[in-house]
């Protein structure tokens, strides 16, 4: 049996999936990236081996992704996360047409077609609002874990609006709202409702297509699935490996690679 | 040119002439600031050169000497240099960077600009006139602003011979002859009209040339690259545009491009994909930019930029020598028009560009720097893919300022701008071979079947 792996060495954190020639997730691996981003992508990697009970010698092709693609040193080439999520996301659920991954900091606006090739895209550009940067801010002004974010702001009742767009100034407003006395999860749905506002902002700009699939770290946020849904119209397709789908593309590539005997979609490419 | 004429000698020539001949151009405006000497200042897209060489006035392009700050990485000195002056940082950055050269006296990193006696300029582009107002404050000089009727909605350009083309001339014409008068007043020279026509017979070989060296470019492999080659050819269309030495260039380089064609000497080793530009080049990384592309076997085989930053000139209009005020009247209606519809109603243009230049794909460059070239483009973008099935990326950046120029980001999105159009390829490819396996099972089944 072969196996093959993909690391995505994202701005927050490092995922990795092992994979085996079914095409089935036989190990997975997620750890925060750090300033050591080489050291990450290893911590990852051998996580995920352990994971899967595989040997480093079974696995025969790894591919990076993400910002950090370039320093997973002991990956055999790179594609980047635009393509790897598209791929990753059809694989998990093949009526995907439209892929918004929701990362640390950036957001992507994918359209796809069934084979997972990608029609077009859209991201953020030099800001991070939008992003799960924007609710990093929120989660540090409120003193709340990130993973509790999503159901206080379900609890909401009368939502703020939060007019910045800028990710530092939203902090403020924040505050701000806190001092005329509102409530927290009042706040917080405020915040989810801009992010999404922003989010569908890129989607309209690739042309909205059912299945509609949520991926990246954002995607575990429940407040921020049910923001996007409410303000698409439409539900989402999410799982629990939504934060894998770009490691998963990776691995699919490098499945591609062994499977075919020639070199996926970016290999070769200039670094 | 000879049969014999070495490779060395030719391919590369209109870049290296091009280069001298910009060197030469900034050093005689060195020369005039110097001296103290009298300048028209202009722009790239309706320059009126035919008429300001016929009065001796060197002419001056500030859009070309902002560029050229941010190729030679210095652009960041001058725009902090407007901001702190009291330029808000959205304004466009050529702009920003004149106004600084200006207060410092002329200084540039090529040489000293002489100050401008007279500005002369075009409604293509509305920044044109707010910056003309700045030099119009600074040095109480005649502006003068040539009002061209554009297209009034996509595909209802008219031609010579339409009474609606024919008002529009005329209304062009009196005010050429508007500006002839503030020439006149300005320089004090008498008005030659035999000297214009020497101006605009160089012109005409010049557009000549220049429509035929767009055309050499459906050649595969492509036989210069439209933003980094094209750019030089683009500096002398604009900078020597009715001198003798602009029209000799032209006809050189047709030579060039005539050589390289019939012994397929193209840009790059493998051109894997022939792509369109669309917009402004990315001038603070002018060479690195270009490298994200060819990196990948990509080349820019064509860009609008040409177009409307040569003012429409690839049109290849000729004046007619005979009538040479009417003519240049027509001239200059077409062409500046043109350069408008280039950036206004591209998307026809680009449609009719994919199959004459076998495009790959088709790269969109907005610029914060500049509202009028990119606002529009995400539309138009819209529109071309509605109507083809043809890949595109849309990657913003700037002309100028370095601070909205992440190369980090680019790379990101260019890679992926890549990788669909390799796995594009690759699809195709099997498809095809699926086509002739099944078309050699039809034949052979056709054989068993007759025998």
């Amino acid at each position: 049996m072969a196996y093959t792996a993909g690391v995505d060495v994202g701005s927050t954190q490092t995922k990795a999936i092992v994979i085996n020639e079914a095409r089935k997730i036989v190990g997975r691996a997620l750890i925060d990236t750090g300033a050591n981003v080489v050291l990450a992508a290893e911590q990852a990697f051998t996580q995920a081996l352990g994971n899967a009970n595989v040997q480093e010698e079974e696995v025969e092709y790894v591919v990076g992704t993400g910002y950090g693609r370039y320093r997973v040193t002991f990956g055999n080439t790179q594609v980047t996360e635009i393509s790897c999520h598209g791929r990753g996301a059809v694989h998990m659920f093949p009526g995907t047409r439209t892929v918004i991954d929701m990362g640390g900091q950036d957001t992507k606006a994918i359209r796809v077609r069934p084979s997972g090739e990608i029609v077009d895209f859209c991201m953020n550009d030099k800001c991070a609002a939008g992003t799960g940067r924007f609710l990093g801010a929120a989660s540090s002004a409120l003193d709340i874990p990130l993973d509790e974010l999503g159901p206080t702001a379900l609890r909401a009742k009368r939502p703020v609006r939060i007019s910045t767009t800028c990710t530092v100034f939203a902090e403020s407003e924040v505050l701000s709202w806190l001092g005329k006395g509102k409530k927290i999860e009042d706040i917080l749905q405020g915040v989810h409702q801009s992010i999404a506002a922003r989010s569908i902002g890129l989607l309209r700009r690739v042309g909205i297509e059912e299945q509609i699939t949520f991926t990246g770290g954002v995607a575990r946020n429940i407040g921020m699935v049910e923001a996007l849904q409410k303000g698409l119209g439409a539900k989402l397709n999410v799982s629990d490996d939504s934060h894998f789908i770009g490691a998963l593309g990776a691995s699919l590539f490098a499945l591609d690679h062994i499977l075919a005997g020639r070199t996926p979609a970016g290999m070769g490419r200039p670094s | 040119m000879s049969d014999g004429q070495s490779q060395d000698g030719i391919v590369g020539r209109g870049n290296r002439e091009g280069a001298d001949l910009f060197r030469q151009w900034f050093s005689e405006l060195n020369r005039t600031a110097e001296q103290g000497g009298p300048s028209a200042y202009v722009f790239v897209m309706g320059s009126m050169c035919e008429i300001l060489r016929t009065f001796d006035l060197p002419v001056v392009f500030p859009e070309i000497n902002s560029l050229q700050m941010a190729v030679r990485r210095v652009a960041h000195e001058y725009l902090n240099q407007a901001e702190d002056y009291g330029y808000s940082p959205d304004i466009c950055g050529y702009v920003k960077a004149d106004v600084a050269v200006q207060l410092r006296g002329g200084e540039h990193p090529m040489g000293r600009i002489p100050k401008p006696s007279i500005a002369v300029l075009t409604n293509a582009c509305n920044t044109y006139i707010k910056w003309a107002e700045i030099w119009e404050r600074m040095y109480h000089i005649p502006v003068f602003t040539l009002d061209i009727p554009g297209t009034r909605a996509a595909g209802t350009q008219t031609w010579k011979g339409d009474p609606d083309f024919e008002n529009d001339r005329r209304y062009v014409q009196a005010q050429i002859s508007e500006l002839i008068s503030l020439c006149e007043r300005v320089t004090g020279i008498r008005f030659d009209i035999d000297r214009l026509r020497e101006t605009m017979s160089c012109v005409n070989e010049m557009s000549r040339g220049w429509k035929q060296v767009l055309e050499f470019n459906k050649s595969r492999p492509s036989l210069f690259n439209a933003l980094t080659d094209g750019t030089i050819y683009l500096g002398v269309a604009n900078s020597f545009r009715g001198a003798p030495e602009g029209g000799r260039y032209f006809t050189n380089l047709v030579d060039e491009m005539a050589y390289k064609a019939a012994r397929s000497i193209g840009t790059l080793t493998e051109e894997k994909y022939r792509l369109t530009f669309i917009g402004v080049p990315c001038y603070p990384i002018f060479r690195r930019f270009n490298e994200l592309f060819t990196e990948w076997g990509g080349t820019f085989v064509h860009s609008t930029y040409l177009w409307f930053a040569s003012g429409g000139a690839n049109l290849g209009f000729e004046y007619d020598l005979a009538r040479p005020l009417e003519s240049l009247a027509e001239g200059v209606l077409i062409s500046v028009r043109d350069a408008m519809d280039s950036m206004f109603y591209q998307d026809r243009a680009i449609l009719e560009m994919v199959d004459a230049f076998h495009l790959d794909g088709v790269v969109y460059h907005p610029i914060k720097s500049c509202r009028t070239t990119s606002t529009g483009m995400a539309d138009n973008r819209r529109s071309v893919m509605a109507a083809r099935d043809i890949p595109s990326l849309f990657i913003e950046s700037d002309m100028m300022d370095r601070r909205v120029v992440g190369e980090a980001q680019m790379k990101n999105r260019i890679d992926a701008f890549f990788e669909g159009l390799a796995s594009r390829k690759r699809q195709e490819a099997t498809a095809q071979g699926a086509e002739e396996f099944q078309g050699r099972e039809e034949r052979t089944n056709g054989l068993h079947r007759r025998s």
